[in-house]
């Protein structure tokens, strides 16, 4: 194994392996980025949809996290990217102006964001019915309304109680960033896998993105372990003063 | 104040009240006893509109409960109820949870709420607990802050749903001393619970529920000395020792 | 839309079928396979031996750290060494990305089911351990007629949910080259040009099996609540 290849020179270019490999992680971090953010803002809403009375929201809400549950991440990625274009009007003759490296991070995006969000959304909905029943109801007896029973008393306690599966989710999406490759985006593994054809040190690259990824995953961790302790109440199970 | 006239509730096909009627005036202090699942728990819930029904009206003050016009939540700040489970907001500090009521339906400022909610704090002998969290509390502290929450909404009457029936025997006195206070005082009360000692005491009237049914609606006097039903003979036998 | 032609599928199902095969022998070696294995790290992570406790759980994390394609890729390089020195041949033996997958899977999901059948050994009471001890059991004999039973059981459902999540994530292998089920619609899609067809179809028929699994787990867990 030698460790000098990161520093060698990638052909046709000025840059060198171990700059490439960081290129890669650039692109694989931003999908990460602003995929979880759309994802926890439409899981979210969905998850809450089905915490309601209204029997339609429920079932709409079910049926949403059903379509991007049961089809393989790997066709979701094909589908938005080869198949949804031709199938919404306008949208191909725009795509087409795109750069493509900005087509494929957009569906990439896209995709992992609908996808994350139908798991987020189950997760917001059994961490709001894991909360004993008395609370919605001590809401209202308070005169709250719906809306600002959810704001005040049923999210804040139900988002700190799914802390754990969200941190799972998140490792989940940083992960699934790798199926982007499928569809060509210049992403951390297909960097990594580039490497491996150019140079055949296909140990050192998959050595290399191995340990990346292990590192992003240790510190995604480590930030909620983090903002689970910052957000603990006093007195609640174990957490907390 | 509060009139119930031929209440009946169903869950699906189980009729759980069945013509329901009665009364509470300004002032009077009733008692709703019976065995379990006599429905005297839904019958408190379905005053603050907690629980819907299908036949009958209540109307609290004037306004009608189940009319679709009314403004619930509105009507509800006026209500005030105490659960058996307490149900204080776990993620807020007892200040925060005497307050968030009065600011975001009543609309008073963050400094008036506090004022009151602290005022009421000292009333059930508690205010130095005032920026603890409610996990950090015994349940008979729970209880007697749930008490003064319900408190600074000014509610024209309170609802107590088996207030003592989570409660550790040696802090079930705290919360009785507190509601035979509030009695004493002057404010109306409808409580469901068992501690016959209380009515006893403070109560002015006893209602006796067997299976949905209000089987007997009289005087504390009437009831202790000749219940003329056999059910409410037999329940005061099993629960008077 | 252009000129859509669900012809092809029609034309094409032998070949897709092949695939789905494909698909669904390596699911289930995978899941038998890795609940074997993993059931053996479970008891690895519990055991009192630091050293293999160690080693177990840091085969763990490292297989739900890094991404899939990458453990994919990994043992599809790794295994034909692995073989040369076992072996003892000249070259590293070559094995097809198709059959090492197989290896790939059973390893990969290991990880998952170790921490599934974990939870379900954790789960039963200590009352249950001492119980057996007290018959005059030895540890193997109380996991394998006491302990293990009942968690294979109380997990089952997880289990088997974990096994569609499998059963989706084959379709990885397509990338290799592999004809499983979207491999094969994937060369049928380049060869006749209908990409549409193809990958709609591909998603139709995945839905359509994965939502019939989950709904049936479901149905067990019910009966299974009922029983307990």
């Amino acid at each position: 194994m030698d460790l000098r290849i990161f520093l060698e020179q990638v052909p046709d270019d000025d840059v060198t392996w171990a700059q490439m490999l960081l290129s890669g992680l650039e692109w694989t971090l931003a999908v990460a980025f602003f995929a979880w953010i759309v994802a926890f803002v439409l899981g979210s809403l969905v998850g809450i949809m089905r915490t309601t009375d209204k029997r339609w929201l429920v079932r709409l809400g079910g049926a949403y996290v059903e379509l991007f549950r049961n089809i393989p991440l790997l066709v979701q990625f094909f589908l938005w990217y080869y198949v949804v274009p031709d199938l919404v009007p306008g949208l191909k003759s725009w795509v087409i102006t795109l750069d493509p490296t900005w087509h494929q991070f957009g569906t990439a995006v896209v995709c992992l964001a609908f996808f994350t969000s139908s798991r987020i959304a189950e997760q917001v909905r059994s961490g709001i019915q894991s909360l004993p029943r008395g609370q919605r109801n001590a809401g209202y007896a308070l005169g709250l309304t719906q809306m600002q029973t959810y704001r005040y008393v049923l999210l804040p306690m139900a988002y700190r109680i799914i802390i754990p599966p969200l941190t799972s989710e998140l490792m989940n999406l940083i992960k699934n960033t790798a199926v982007a490759y499928s569809i060509g985006l210049v992403e951390l593994f297909f960097r990594t896998r580039e490497m491996g054809e150019a140079t055949f040190r296909y140990f050192e690259a998959f050595g290399a993105a191995t340990v990346i990824y292990i590192v992003i995953a240790m510190t995604a961790n480590r930030v909620m372990a983090f903002i689970e302790r910052r957000v603990a109440v006093p007195g609640y199970i174990a957490g907390g003063k | 104040m509060i009139e119930l006239n031929d209440v009946s509730k169903w869950y699906g096909a189980f009729q759980v009240l069945t013509d329901c009627t009665t009364s509470v005036a300004k002032g009077d202090v009733v008692v709703v006893c019976g065995p379990s699942g006599s429905g005297k728990s839904t019958l408190i819930k379905t005053v603050n509109g907690l629980e819907p029904f299908q036949k009958g009206s209540i109307t609290v003050d004037g306004i009608a409960v189940n009319d679709p016009k009314t403004n619930l939540s509105k009507l509800r700040a006026r209500i005030g109820m105490v659960f058996q489970n307490f149900e204080l907001f776990p993620h807020l500090s007892i200040r925060q949870n005497l307050t968030i009521a009065q600011v975001k339906v009543l609309g008073r400022s963050e400094e008036e709420a506090a004022e009151r909610g602290l005022k009421y704090l000292d009333r059930v002998g508690l205010i130095a607990q005032k920026d603890k969290f409610p996990g950090q509390l015994s349940g008979g502290q729970q209880q007697r802050v749930a008490i003064a929450r319900a408190l600074s909404m000014d509610p024209i009457a309170m609802l107590f749903d088996e207030p003592t029936s989570a409660l550790d025997p040696e802090m079930i006195n705290e919360v009785l001393d507190v509601m035979v206070g509030l009695a004493q005082d002057g404010m109306t009360m409808m409580v469901v619970t068992h501690e016959m000692g209380f009515a006893k005491k403070v109560a002015n009237r006893v209602i006796f529920m067997d299976k949905g049914l209000i089987v007997e609606d009289c005087t504390k006097e009437s009831f202790f000395g000749t219940p003329r039903s056999e059910r409410a003979c037999d329940f005061l036998a099993k629960i008077i020792h | 839309m252009g000129d859509l032609d669900f012809e092809v599928i029609g034309r094409t199902l032998p070949y897709l079928w092949t695939g789905l095969q494909y698909t669904l022998k390596l699911t289930l070696t995978a899941a038998v396979g890795g609940v074997i294995f993993g059931t053996l790290l479970a008891m690895a992570r519990l055991s009192s031996i630091k050293p293999l406790a160690m080693l177990a759980a840091a085969y763990v994390n490292l297989m739900r750290s890094i991404p899939l394609l990458l453990v994919i890729f990994w043992f599809y390089f790794l295994v034909p060494v692995i073989l040369q020195t076992i072996t003892g041949a000249e070259r590293p033996v070559q094995l097809g990305a198709d059959r090492s997958a197989y290896i790939t899977f059973i390893m990969f999901e290991a990880a998952f089911f170790c921490e599934i059948m974990r939870a379900g050994i954790q789960s039963i009471p200590k009352g249950q351990v001492n119980a057996g001890f007290a018959l005059g059991f030895t540890y193997w004999q109380s996991m394998k007629l006491i302990i293990l039973p009942q968690a294979f059981r109380n997990m089952l459902p997880i289990l088997l949910t974990q096994t569609i999540v499998l059963f989706q994530d084959v379709s990885l292998v397509s990338l290799l080259n592999v004809t499983d089920f979207v491999g094969a619609a994937v060369k049928i899609a380049q060869r006749d040009s209908r990409v549409l067809e193809m990958y709609l179809f591909v998603a139709v028929v995945y839905f359509l099996l994965s939502f019939s699994l989950s709904t049936a787990v479901k149905q067990l867990q019910k009966r299974i609540a009922i029983i307990r």
